[in-house]
């Protein structure tokens, strides 16, 4: 499962989590959220400007 | 010796500015008193029959604001990396003055409406007490505005529902967000005015444009969580309806009067939003970009002010620039871009200004022709004044 962070306010969109609020339940992948998709924090960057997070492993037991 | 005179002043403003910025800590509260001057106003004015009182947020805004911020002048403060640390790190202080200021509001509305149904007024008192509680609502929007953003927080999101219903403003928050954030400064902002259109043009451009797209932006979302437009957890329905109980309470406590008196001082409520809307971001416009989607937001496409008491009032809506580029960054920590676009005095005075569309436009109309570098092409224009403003207007290549 990928994460990918807006690059304006840092939110991360966390496939595992999704973003139940605007109707991408949990494991939503990234490939299927819609373009239009904007920052559901700030709202001034969308999808195609989100940075993918690289999955640090050291997180991970 | 020039040298030493130089110094001394320096020394003394910068001395100056560090007194401001622990000042201003306290000084937000004015959000605060705002709603408590409409409560004690309208308290004197039953207590002493004197009607003049019901005028008092209306003088306070366009006459008090406006010279205080010519005498007092800019806000210097800039908070540094390191203040804005501190500043974030105490956010319910912050916090807190806004929740004490949302309570604040619904109190002075509700004892308003009392004091104008319960008491024999002449039309010009009311008049008064009409627009007094539309300034008041204007403060309640700003406030409104400004929990909104912070959706991270659920505590300022509901708070920011409340703050609105006060004027029955249900979608301002979704709307705000989702649809004017994101296509600011551009033709299809409902929410940006366009160098040419008058005020009123703009306002019935903007308050249904904005009420559509924000239904519109809230049915969107329901539907891709498979839920009814009117389930519960439709946001704007549970700001609505917060409106219906309270304006209905009052009504059934008040008498039929209070209704006519709540619905006009929404409405003016939502034209003092208008205002706002018409003046920050007039004529200005992000280009579009080869793959179709507009260039970002920047610092140059809204229109500031630095004022020091305006600052204070507005929670740094003046900044506008660092707002927009930043759009969830709290209102202790906003910073001011000297480079971006200034208006001439704070937002009152501006709204004020903005009434009398050739004043704004004599004021306005240059600075945003001197903004685009005489390149008409890069203004967001009213079609109905294009070819007009091109032949007046248009000169590139001599200015550029």
């Amino acid at each position: 499962m990928s994460r990918y962070q807006c690059p304006d306010c840092g939110y991360i969109y966390d496939e595992t989590e999704g973003c139940e609020h605007e109707g991408y339940p949990a494991g939503t992948v990234w490939a299927s959220i819609p373009d239009s998709f904007p920052c559901p924090d700030c709202f001034v960057r969308e999808k195609p400007d989100f940075i993918p997070v690289e999955s640090s492993k050291t997180n991970t037991k | 010796m020039s040298q030493t005179m130089n110094k001394q002043p320096t020394l003394e403003t910068e001395l100056k500015e560090e007194r401001w910025s622990k000042a201003k800590k306290y000084w937000y509260m004015i959000t605060f008193i705002v709603p408590a001057l409409m409560l004690a106003s309208a308290g004197l004015a039953a207590y002493t029959g004197n009607g003049g009182w019901l005028w008092s947020l209306v003088v306070v805004f366009y006459v008090i604001i406006p010279v205080v911020d010519t005498i007092v002048g800019e806000d210097p403060y800039n908070p540094t990396e390191e203040e804005e640390k501190e500043l974030n790190s105490n956010s319910s202080y912050y916090k807190r003055i806004l929740y004490l200021a949302t309570a604040g509001q619904w109190a002075a509305l509700i004892a308003t409406t009392y004091v104008v149904t319960q008491y024999q007024w002449a039309w010009y008192e009311i008049l008064g007490a009409l627009l007094s509680v539309g300034s008041l609502h204007a403060v309640g929007l700003t406030m409104s505005h400004e929990l909104g953003h912070k959706i991270k927080d659920k505590g300022q999101v509901i708070a920011a529902q409340i703050c609105s219903a006060c004027c029955g403003y249900a979608h301002f928050n979704i709307e705000h967000n989702k649809g004017h954030h994101k296509d600011v400064a551009t033709p299809e902002d409902p929410a940006s005015s366009r160098m040419g259109e008058s005020l009123y043009k703009f306002a019935i451009r903007e308050i249904p444009g904005a009420a559509h797209r924000g239904w519109e932006l809230e049915a969107q979302r329901l539907k891709r969580l498979n839920l009814s437009f009117f389930s519960p957890k439709n946001e704007l329905l549970q700001s609505m309806m917060v409106t219906i109980v309270a304006y209905g309470l009052m009504t059934a406590l008040f008498g039929i009067m209070a209704l006519p008196f709540l619905i006009i001082t929404a409405f003016y409520g939502w034209f003092q939003l208008t205002l706002a809307n018409y003046i920050e971001h007039y004529g200005l416009l992000r280009q579009k970009l080869d793959n179709g989607r507009y260039e970002r937001c920047q610092p140059k496409h809204s229109w500031n002010n630095n004022f020091k008491a305006t600052n204070l009032l507005t929670l740094h809506l003046q900044r506008h620039s660092d707002h927009h580029a930043h759009p969830t960054r709290a209102y202790q920590v906003l910073r001011d871009y000297p480079e971006a676009p200034q208006l001439p005095h704070g937002y009152p005075a501006m709204m004020a200004l903005a009434m009398f569309p050739p004043a704004w436009r004599f004021v306005m109309d240059r600075r945003v022709v001197n903004w685009a570098d005489g390149d008409m092409s890069k203004v967001n224009i009213d079609p109905a004044h294009k070819e007009k403003m091109f032949h007046r207007y248009h000169q590139p290549e001599v200015t550029a």
